[in-house]
């Protein structure tokens, strides 16, 4: 079998993207048993600065192409570039990450090559399925995330799916694949460029939920923007990060940069503190694979208590003023 | 003048899922839930409002869906649509997006093409994101996705704001296109009371008899449908048959139940998790 994931660069920082590194590793551990190649290909102005990395994860080989007419989303010219990078490899499986890139690009390969995709898998698995011999099985939340449902493509090749940065995770432990690079040839066409870019302004992020231990978040029961400040005491307490609920989003507590779940952050710390968050399958999506998850809330049967490992049933704004005086305290 | 297509979907309303919308199996009680318009096809549609009133406009508003899918048709004219056009047949049931996007890109052209193409980012049933860029490559024209802004519009260019996720990017690009429109972009209206006057007989003709069908013509109360056959389209390549993807389960989500340990609300108990927490996630200084 042969398995190749799409190389995405970070615009901002030019290193890789975290979702490039899980996916490759992802698809190592999928091809391993049947002695797959993983192939990574990438179109850009210049190649990640850490794309050695990947070697490191399970990568084989990687295709690149490059030209300085790739610097921004030029999505007609990278279609045709990675199309026929794929076709010339002929793959069983390809992956992409459910970023707004890979879900700009992604429709449009699945498209040329008249195969299927399913869009932001949560799990991902290879198993015999009737005559068809071993195919990939794609696991996905839908209907609003009310329904889990596997989706297969028994017939087209290549199998192809993207996923969200943060569903899958990249070992500790390295591996030591030699560094392959492989230039691609292909005339380029200038009609391939369509779009002018007049400016581009990165967006200031002020949440690192990836590099935290503690993630303390806040809902629509934190009932307004002054409460709020007690999750976010809560988090600078326990030196971690704060993040919302939709609802919370919504009733301006906090920014949506901080929203958690389905259309939010996926993420997965030591210890996930839910402060008024009823647990709705769309917030579930971004926060239930953490470690620990404490809920508190004052109705009893909240969904957010069925997947909890602490909970506290009471209102935040008597509780959690105690819980920072014991925390300060015991410290 | 532009010709403007905006590509909307009739959606279960999944934001209220309730109790009694489960199915005792954990299947979804499709029946139960108010069927909605696909709420950023609406921002998608104000966006085609917009550049109709400053450069003018001629907005095609397509759905393909069951004839029930015609509400979001009227709706559309309610709110400002020229035309619009209900695409239906038995055999476009079961499409995956690939076999979707390709009826809607043959439904396009075969009404005379465009100049402007608009979805919304993603539909709320299936949240893929994917018939729109899709339609686009069936098509082979450019596509701009994640639009949160129209900034200007001109006879010959558009230049829109992308949410680049880590960078925000303006983007100025020529016709023909297709830009995926976010929730971001704008609020769309309100449906105009003179306009509901006129449309609120709007129907498509399969639940009349010939002298009303003839009467109805008159007006212009006729909602065109557009089947297989009346594109001329393969088989092979339409709804579950064309459908390279394949639903093989699907299952409610139940939660896990993981060992629970509740704590009461009185500052012993609150002690006793504040302790809990220290000791396993605190790095105690000094
Ligand atoms: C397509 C789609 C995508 C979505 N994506 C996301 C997403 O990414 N992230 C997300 O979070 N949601 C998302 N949602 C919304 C989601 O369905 C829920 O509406 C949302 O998560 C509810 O937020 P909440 O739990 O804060 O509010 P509610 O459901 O209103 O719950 C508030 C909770 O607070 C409790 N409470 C009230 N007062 C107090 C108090 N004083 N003390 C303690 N507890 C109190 C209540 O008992 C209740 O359980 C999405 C929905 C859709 C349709
Ligand atoms: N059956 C359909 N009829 C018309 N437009 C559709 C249909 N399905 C999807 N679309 C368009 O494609 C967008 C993305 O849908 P999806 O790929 O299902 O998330 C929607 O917001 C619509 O604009």
């Amino acid at each position: 079998m042969k398995g190749i994931v799409f190389i995405e660069k970070n615009p901002a920082t030019g290193d890789l993207r975290n979702v490039s590194k899980e996916l490759t590793y992802k698809l190592y551990t999928l091809l391993q048993p049947y002695k797959g190649e993983v192939i990574g290909i990438f179109a850009g102005d210049e190649l990640p600065k850490d794309i050695n990395e990947l070697f490191k994860l399970g990568l084989n080989r990687l295709i690149y192409y490059k030209n300085d007419r790739l610097k921004n989303l030029q999505s007609f010219a990278y279609k045709n570039i990675l199309t026929s990078m794929i076709k010339s490899e002929e793959p069983d499986i390809v992956l992409f990450g459910a970023t707004h890139t890979g879900r700009d690009i992604a429709p449009l390969v699945s498209s040329a090559l008249h195969t299927g995709l399913t869009a932001d898998c949560t799990q991902l698995y290879i198993d015999e399925y009737k005559d068809k011999g071993n195919i990939l099985f794609q696991r996905r939340p839908a209907f609003g995330g009310n329904i889990l449902a596997t989706i297969i493509t028994p017939d087209e090749r290549p199998m192809m799916a993207s996923v969200r940065e943060g569903v899958m995770q990249i070992p500790e432990k390295k591996l030591d694949n030699p560094v392959k690079l492989e230039e691609f040839k292909i005339d380029f066409n200038e009609n391939w460029i369509k779009n002018e870019f007049l400016s581009i302004v990165e967006k200031e992020s002020k949440v690192h939920f990836n590099s935290s231990d503690i993630i303390v978040a806040g809902g629509a029961g934190v009932g307004s923007v002054d409460n709020f400040g007690l999750i976010k005491k809560l988090a600078w307490a326990l030196k971690g990060e704060y993040g919302a609920s939709r609802a919370a989003v919504d009733f301006g507590f906090a920014e949506k940069e901080r929203q958690i779940g389905q259309t939010g952050h996926v993420v997965r710390p030591k210890l996930y503190i839910a402060c008024g968050i009823s647990g709705a399958v769309q917030h579930r999506a971004g926060m239930e694979e953490s470690q620990k998850i404490i809920a508190i809330n004052k109705d009893p049967d909240a969904p957010i208590f069925g997947i909890a490992h602490m909970g506290i049933v009471g209102d935040i704004n008597e509780t959690i003023p105690i819980l920072l005086k014991y925390l300060k305290e015991e410290k | 003048m532009k010709k403007i297509v905006v590509l909307a979907k009739q959606v279960p309303d999944t934001a209220n899922i309730t109790g009694n919308t489960m199915k005792e199996d954990g299947t979804v009680n499709r029946g139960a839930l108010p069927a909605i318009f696909n709420p950023e096809d609406l921002n998608s549609l104000e966006v085609a409002l917009q550049i109709k009133e400053k450069i003018g406009a001629e907005i095609s508003v397509i759905t393909m869906g069951p004839p029930k899918a015609v509400e979001i048709l009227k709706q559309s004219l309610y709110m400002g649509a020229d035309k619009v056009y209900l695409v239906s047949d038995r055999k476009f049931a079961g499409a995956d997006t690939l076999a979707t996007s390709y009826v809607l890109s043959e439904v396009i052209k075969n009404i005379g093409g465009a100049d402007i193409i608009l979805a919304g980012r993603q539909a709320i049933d299936g949240d893929t994101a994917q018939v729109g860029p899709q339609v686009a490559e069936k098509l082979d024209i450019n596509s701009i996705t994640y639009i949160s802004k129209l900034k200007n519009i001109t006879d010959d260019s558009i230049t829109v704001e992308r949410d680049g996720e880590v960078q925000t990017e303006q983007i100025k690009t020529g016709f023909p296109v297709l830009l995926t429109i976010t929730s971001d972009a704008n609020e769309p209206r309100y449906p105009d009371c003179r306009l509901m006057l006129k449309h609120f007989r709007s129907s498509i003709e399969i639940n009349f008899e010939e002298h009303k069908v003839e009467k109805m013509q008159e007006n212009g109360w006729i909602i065109p449908t557009i089947t297989r056959e009346d594109l001329g389209l393969e088989i092979e390549r339409c709804g579950l048959k064309g459908s390279p993807t394949k639903v093989h389960k699907i299952k409610s989500i139940k939660l896990a139940g993981n060992n629970l340990t509740m704590y009461g609300d009185n500052p012993t108990e609150i002690k006793k998790m504040a302790q809990s927490i220290i000791k396993d996630y605190v790095e105690v200084s000094g």
